[in-house]
């Protein structure tokens, strides 16, 4: 990609939840982050971190606490009706869960017709055959289409899921962890089909998941999230290889690899503990607690994200002296 | 010539549903060594979880035939599983024989606090009084790694984050120091860094209590850091066991190469095509007569679709149920080191 074009610019975007009396669940605080046209931008961290709550508010499913999201340009945050239909038409999201999202009642032509109809695109004959074409982009076939979801495995359900998505040819698609419910065989087949897709129809993607290496995989740049905060931004080969941050560090050091002799000989970082409660966090970094090279300075400050290298984004404070 | 703990002959399980009879597991046959980690690895439906629940004698008896043409059996220190009393399984269950399941949530109970869940087991197991066996649940927690342990005798489940029920389940499994305990997708539902944890955890306690440990997950990762001996399931069936070293380098089985081949490597390419299965697995209620693996297999032949191939045996460890190892098989085509010693 010789010039880069902007698709999704996120600003500081926030979402809290009260949770109770005073009681505040900061579940994103503070993202910034960029997504280019035709990229796939991966979103990774443990559960808990914010990272569905973040895809879900850059979808405009959630009001924002603070923040902007733009895309194109425009703030979804700020649109009237009229303009949020249209928003929704260039913008889908890809559940995780194949089984509970999709309507039971509907029968498959129905579910992936919806979008089409909500939009107007089609009628009549040549929605029919846009169903079909769907179906067999996804690779189901015509058979299938009245059928309802309960006659299906997870995978083809997920598919389902996908067809739908594509149904009003958006632009862009959150997946948020779509392939988490499935067998690895079937995962394979589904991020194939994701990467394929993504070539035909240049398609963005906001990639969210907590399978490491798939997200690898199939992302441009990723993001690491924690408690609510982006940590570290790099493209992925970067990420993988030379992570900076003590808690990326200790992240990517504890995917299980699938050989037994490099398992071996990996040296795994072990992380004490476990996420912290994202309610009223205390200031400063919020993985101070669980960093092995905290200081004092640490829990007062939090660290915003900066360019250690080119297009290479830590927040932490020492991470110069930390080293690789 | 190490001793064998375990042994599952000619194990079949047929559920009786409405749709008909499903033959979850078709005549499994496998041993387990004092002290090993051995791993069932298989995509949903293929059988490791019910094979796992027969050992146990879980399996809701009404529904469930357990046998097979030639009479299955379970043999735990040379006693035959199938044949005891439900009350002779209550004993061996949970104090010699234990199980860890993947959903720590719903497999604790709701209502009753953490110690004495712990307790309950001790109690039913050992003639102690209920104070005794509190203090060994603590000691049971402190084993287990849960910080503040006292105060969290007290506490109920859902005041515990899921690594914690993990490792609370894990201490009323081994509160009776089994010889065996069974996990079965131990750390599905969990984050690596806890995933990283709670296998560390099981395994210093394997150590320190000389348990043989059964491994029952579809994540080939943490395979590779903990099993020393695989058996893959399909359909069923076991169609290949070896080994770690065996299965990952020298695999024989196209189907364990297959899933072998779907999970991305750190190392591999980005964006570029991995290797996926066609298809899904068979339905079970009309089991196919020869390899059930035939019709999404890439070398499948014809012989494979009408007749089950016989079990090849490459070494000590290594077996294989494929045609593609009889002698008059074809092996133009085949990866190099898949075909090995049986020429």
């Amino acid at each position: 990609m010789a010039e880069k074009q902007t698709l999704i610019e996120v600003r500081d975007l926030k979402k809290y939840f009260k949770v109770g009396k005073k009681q505040i669940l900061k579940a994103v605080d503070g993202v910034n982050f960029k997504i280019y046209k035709g990229e796939t931008l991966g979103l990774v961290g443990e559960s808990g971190c914010g990272k569905t709550t973040c895809g879900k508010t850059v979808m405009g499913l959630y009001p924002a606490t603070g923040g902007q999201v733009f895309f194109d340009g425009v703030d979804i945050h700020g649109l009237n009706k009229k303009e949020k239909k249209e928003f929704t038409r260039r913008a889908q999201i890809i559940f995780q869960d194949p089984y509970s999202s999709l309507n039971p009642r509907m029968t498959v032509a129905d579910i992936i017709g919806e979008g089409i109809d909500i939009h107007g695109l089609y009628k009549g004959e040549e929605r029919k055959e846009k169903i079909l074409e769907l179906l067999d982009l996804v690779g189901l076939n015509k058979e299938h289409s009245l059928r309802f979801p309960h006659e299906f495995s997870g995978g083809q359900r997920q598919r389902i899921g996908i067809a739908r998505a594509l149904a009003i040819e958006p632009e862009f698609i959150v997946c948020d962890e779509p392939i988490s419910a499935l067998d690895v065989s079937i995962q394979a087949q589904v991020v194939n089909l994701l990467i394929e897709l993504q070539e035909k129809k240049n398609l963005t993607y906001l990639f969210i998941a907590h399978d490491l290496s798939m997200v690898k995989h199939i992302s441009d740049r990723v993001g690491v999230m924690y408690l609510g905060n982006m940590v570290e931004f790099a493209t992925s080969d970067v990420l993988y290889d030379r992570p900076l941050h003590p808690y990326t560090k200790a992240l990517m050091s504890s995917i299980p690899i699938p050989d037994p002799k490099e398992e071996k000989q990996k040296r795994r970082i072990p992380l004490e503990g476990e996420i912290p409660s994202p309610i009223n966090p205390k200031p400063g970094c919020r993985f101070a607690a669980r960093c092995k090279y905290a200081t004092e300075a640490c829990t007062h400050e939090t660290p915003g994200l900066r360019e250690v290298e080119p297009e290479h984004f830590v927040a932490c404070h020492r991470v110069e002296e930390i080293g690789e | 010539m190490d001793e064998k703990i375990l042994e599952v002959r000619n194990l079949s399980v047929s559920f009786h549903t409405y749709a008909g009879t499903s033959h979850a597991v078709r005549g499994v046959d496998f041993y387990l060594n004092k002290g090993e980690t051995l791993a069932i690895v298989g995509e949903s439906g293929c059988g490791k979880t019910v094979t796992s629940k027969a050992i146990m004698g879980l399996l809701p008896m009404e529904q469930t035939e357990i046998g097979g043409s030639e009479g299955a059996e379970i043999l735990f220190n040379g006693e035959d599983l199938l044949k005891k009393s439900e009350n002779e399984m209550t004993a061996i269950r949970g104090s010699k024989i234990s199980m860890i399941f993947q959903d720590p949530m719903t497999s604790l109970n709701p209502t009753m606090r953490i110690g004495e869940q712990i307790a309950e087991s001790i109690l039913i197991h050992n003639e102690i009084s209920k104070a005794d066996a509190l203090k060994k649940a603590l000691e049971m927690l402190e084993m287990v790694k849960i910080p503040n342990a006292a105060q969290r005798l007290k506490q109920y489940p859902f005041e515990f984050s899921g690594g914690m029920r993990q490792r609370a389940m894990i201490a009323v499994a081994l509160a009776c120091r089994p010889e065996i305990l069974i996990a079965d997708e131990p750390t599905t539902a969990l984050d690596v860094t806890i995933q990283a944890q709670i296998m560390d955890l099981i395994g210093e306690l394997q150590k320190e209590l000389n348990m043989a440990v059964i491994l029952v997950t579809h994540d080939l990762g943490v395979v590779a850091s903990v099993a020393d001996r695989i058996q893959v399931m399909y359909a069923g069936k076991i169609v290949e066991r070896g080994s770690v070293d065996e299965i990952f380098y020298q695999s024989t089985h196209p189907y364990t190469r297959a899933l072998l081949s779907s999970v991305p490597k750190i190392h591999t390419n980005n964006k570029e095509t991995l290797y996926s299965l066609k298809g899904t697995p068979p339905d079970l209620i009309h089991p196919p007569t020869g390899c059930a693996f035939a019709p999404r297999c890439e070398y499948g032949m014809r012989i494979c679709r009408n007749k089950y191939p016989e079990t090849v045996k490459f070494s000590e460890t290594q077996e294989c149920s494929c045609w593609l190892h009889h002698p008059k098989a074809d092996h133009s085509g085949l990866p190099e080191n898949m075909v090995r010693g049986n020429r």
